[in-house]
């Protein structure tokens, strides 16, 4: 157990999302939930490296969620997914997607692959809040995460 | 076409309130109910009576169930191909760490507790609406068989 981990009531997001404007966008929409400390990988390898703890993420936070855009550079959000989820203590953290993609084909990959929901990102700036405050909301409020845990 | 829901609960009480809930925050559901676990994979299953069964856009499903418990009855749906698109939420009087996390290894697509007050009750039932039924992008639904 390491410091982050003792800290029971902070909610830890990993947000996996390359473009600086979303990241910016998303940052200043859970600042203002004192309890949410939100954790930035710009790519899948960084993403994976970050939840293996490896390299400069030896100390980590556990995710207690995870922001997963699927057009990442490096490796792809669906394989981020994949590997995630095929990975026996990473697989109960939820996985948002929140991605640019409407294609049938990827919201339906992503559910086969145990995405916990699928949300498409809006274009305009207004939507946009509206729906990661509706992500925050819900998920960040209502839905009971289940805790940091193993390392 | 309506939006249908599979509500897989015990209490005739929550039912009902369930029932009120969705109706007020979104006409246009239909609210499916299996009392228990064997029923809920009948009906997933469309077998017995349930042939003509709807597949559900969405699952409530309350985790202490007679016949066949709601843990088991997630396991069957994670584990069908046909059936682990269908997000299903869990909902349930436990908050018990065991049980969510638990849920959550069995991909569960989130975990609700269900409030014991009413009007909080109401809310959350209206919150599952508006983000499931409004926000999210559903699945795509397969062809009928």
């Amino acid at each position: 157990m390491n410091a982050y981990e003792e800290e029971a009531n902070v909610m830890e997001v990993l947000l996996v999302e390359d473009s600086p404007g979303d990241v910016r966008l998303m940052q200043e929409a859970f600042r203002i939930n004192q309890s949410i400390h939100l954790n930035v990988a710009t790519d899948g390898v960084e993403a994976m490296a970050f939840l293996r703890r490896e390299r400069l993420h030896a100390r980590a936070p556990r995710p207690n969620i995870i922001l997963l855009d699927l057009n990442l550079p490096k490796m792809d959000g669906r394989e981020v997914l994949a590997r995630i989820k095929a990975d026996d203590r990473l697989r109960m953290i939820p996985i948002v997607i929140l991605t640019t993609s409407e294609e049938e084909s990827d919201v339906m990959r992503s559910y086969q692959l145990h995405a916990n929901c699928y949300l498409t990102k809006p274009v305009q700036l207004d939507s946009f809040e509206t729906c990661v405050r509706g992500i925050s909301d819900f998920w960040l409020t209502k839905v009971k995460l289940p805790q940091q845990g193993q390392s | 076409m309506p939006i249908e829901v599979l509500l897989v609960e015990d209490s005739p009480g929550d039912v009902r309130l369930t029932r009120e809930a969705f109706r007020e925050a979104n006409g246009a559901i239909h609210l499916n109910v299996a009392y228990d676990g064997v029923e809920a994979m009948a009906f997933l299953r469309k077998t017995g009576k349930h042939v003509n069964a709807p597949r559900p856009d969405l699952i409530l499903l309350d985790l202490n169930l007679p016949k066949m418990d709601g843990r088991e009855v997630l396991a069957h749906i994670k584990d069908d191909e046909s059936l682990r698109l269908i997000p299903t939420v869990i909902l349930t009087t436990s908050d018990a760490e065991a049980d969510i996390a638990k849920s959550y290894q069995l991909q569960a697509n989130c975990y609700l507790s269900k409030p014991v007050q009413l009007d909080a009750f109401e809310s959350l039932v209206k919150s599952i609406n508006d983000f499931w039924l409004v926000k999210v992008k559903l699945p795509p639904q397969q062809a009928k068989s």
